[in-house]
């Protein structure tokens, strides 16, 4: 297969970025997005040129670091997976593919189509976590969990912070991520205790980055690698706003 | 200010759902009160009496002025806040999520049509019906007959007897059904009062309410219109 890739480059944080134009030849049907950027890359070592900087770690679809918003959906093409997930026969022979970074103000380009997702951690740290001791490995029965609480846990829990939700909102808004860190939490007991805590002080941090507000669109569970509802959302509306009406 | 309510998005999106939830009430009530007319001019001008410069329709109207003006005066500071949030380099190609509708990115543009509906429908009766009253009068001069404050089913009879009123309140309430359509569900799901198995029963009774809105207000127009000018049973 043969495509046209318009990708946007851009030298630094602070350069001015635009789009550049390539060529790929013969390339494998089973070959994954990731690797084809890799024969691009390359072709343009070989060729004297700069490579194209993108982010990527497992490339299993599990550790959150690949993004790209791929003819104008993050992770591109195909339902509830990453860009490392996605093969080239998605695409159309001959097709082009306009390859762009995460937008949004709190992922600022670092370069061509790495983005700063640093924001996302700072929100964990401000309370997405639970304050026990954790030093050994408790029994796995000692507190009994509702096999339907704990499946709702572990739903939210499989968000792997790749900031898709908020690149594809319209408003900017880490509502999404926020939320499956307050739910995952928040539906076991040991978070439980944290809840009011966590929820009030996740949202601050959230606010004080400059993430947008969420005003429902879905468009976040749409694009989602994980496909994490917006009921999560909910929950997490329920916890703020019973935290703040307590205090 | 240090109320969550300012200060936190999800406070300010509470605040769009509870003055929406009032509004949608209104609404719901002006529609039933309009459908009184198409059976009964008498009856819908009794209504028209108690709603006049009364002390408690005075409160009324106030409290709801209250609720235009927090509701769109919120509406745009979100919306200044999203797109200052989405940062100033944009896609250069955007695509159509799966699942996502058209009414739920559109929900200011749909809001402003609303409310210069909301103004143009406020000179056609408010300002011949209760701002009279309020001023000391008792008729005002409507086109060329003088029509008194509390005959609304005569403001009705003459504003609906042109063609282009009737298209510029359908084109109204098509906005409002829009509107509707996301903001009924979406001020369950922003109060946290929704969850997966509720969603579509949310969604379809968005769609319900917003549809007999829509139906309920363009009813009393388009039989209005055909009275005046068609010579049927209904003349």
């Amino acid at each position: 297969m043969n495509f046209t890739l318009k990708i946007w480059r851009q030298k630094d944080a602070k350069s001015k970025g635009a789009f550049e134009t390539y060529k790929v030849k013969d390339i494998s049907a089973d070959t994954s997005f990731l690797e084809m950027l890799d024969i691009l890359n390359n072709d343009l070592v070989h060729e004297g040129k700069e490579p194209v900087a993108f982010d990527h770690d497992c490339r299993e679809g599990i550790c959150g670091m690949c993004s790209l918003h791929i003819d104008g959906l993050a992770h591109g093409p195909g339902q509830a997976a990453t860009t490392c997930q996605i093969y080239m026969r998605k695409f159309q022979d001959g097709a082009t593919i306009t390859i762009e970074p995460w937008r949004s103000a709190a992922f600022p380009v670092i370069k061509d189509l790495v983005v700063n997702r640093g924001a996302y951690d700072q929100i964990l740290q401000a309370g997405g976590y639970v304050s026990v001791r954790t030093n050994s490995v408790p029994d796995a029965n000692a507190i009994p969990i509702a096999k339907a609480d704990a499946d709702e846990s572990m739903d939210a829990a499989a968000c792997i912070g790749c900031g898709a939700c908020a690149a594809t909102c319209k408003n900017g808004s880490a509502m999404l991520f926020v939320a499956a860190r307050v739910s995952s939490l928040a539906k076991l007991p040991q978070g439980r205790v944290e809840g009011a805590r966590r929820a009030k002080a996740m949202v601050a941090k959230m606010d004080e980055l400059g993430f947008g507000n969420c005003t429902n669109t879905g468009a976040c569970q749409a694009e989602c690698p994980k496909g994490i509802s917006i009921a999560h959302i909910a929950r997490l509306n329920r916890e703020f706003l019973a935290a703040k009406i307590q205090d | 200010m240090n109320c969550f309510l300012y200060n936190s998005s999800v406070g300010k999106k509470l605040v769009m759902s509870i003055s929406g939830c009032a509004l949608v009430l209104f609404i719901i009530f002006h529609m039933s009160m309009n459908i009184a007319a198409i059976f009964s001019a008498e009856a819908y001008n009794t209504i028209c009496e108690l709603l006049g410069a009364n002390w408690y329709a005075l409160v009324g109207t106030a409290g709801l002025a209250a609720l235009v003006v927090v509701h769109f005066a919120y509406a745009l500071l979100l919306t200044v806040n999203n797109y200052r949030a989405r940062g100033k380099q944009r896609y250069a190609v955007t695509a159509k999520e799966p699942g996502v509708s058209w009414a739920s990115k559109n929900m200011l543009v749909l809001g402003v049509i609303v409310v210069v509906g909301l103004l143009l429908h406020l000179s056609h009766f408010w300002a011949k019906m209760q701002l009279v009253e309020i001023l000391g009068g008792h008729e005002s001069l409507v086109g060329d007959q003088m029509i008194a404050a509390t005959d609304g089913a005569a403001l009705i009879q003459y504003t609906f007897s042109k063609w282009y009123n009737v298209v510029l309140y359908l084109v109204w309430f098509a906005a409002l059904w829009f509107h509707l359509s996301h903001g009924v569900w979406s001020m369950f799901q922003t109060a946290g009062w929704a969850n997966d198995t509720w969603y579509p029963r949310l969604k379809c009774v968005a769609n319900i309410v917003a549809t007999l809105i829509f139906l309920g207000f363009a009813a009393v127009v388009v039989v209005f219109f055909l009275k005046a000018n068609c010579c049927c049973a209904l003349c």
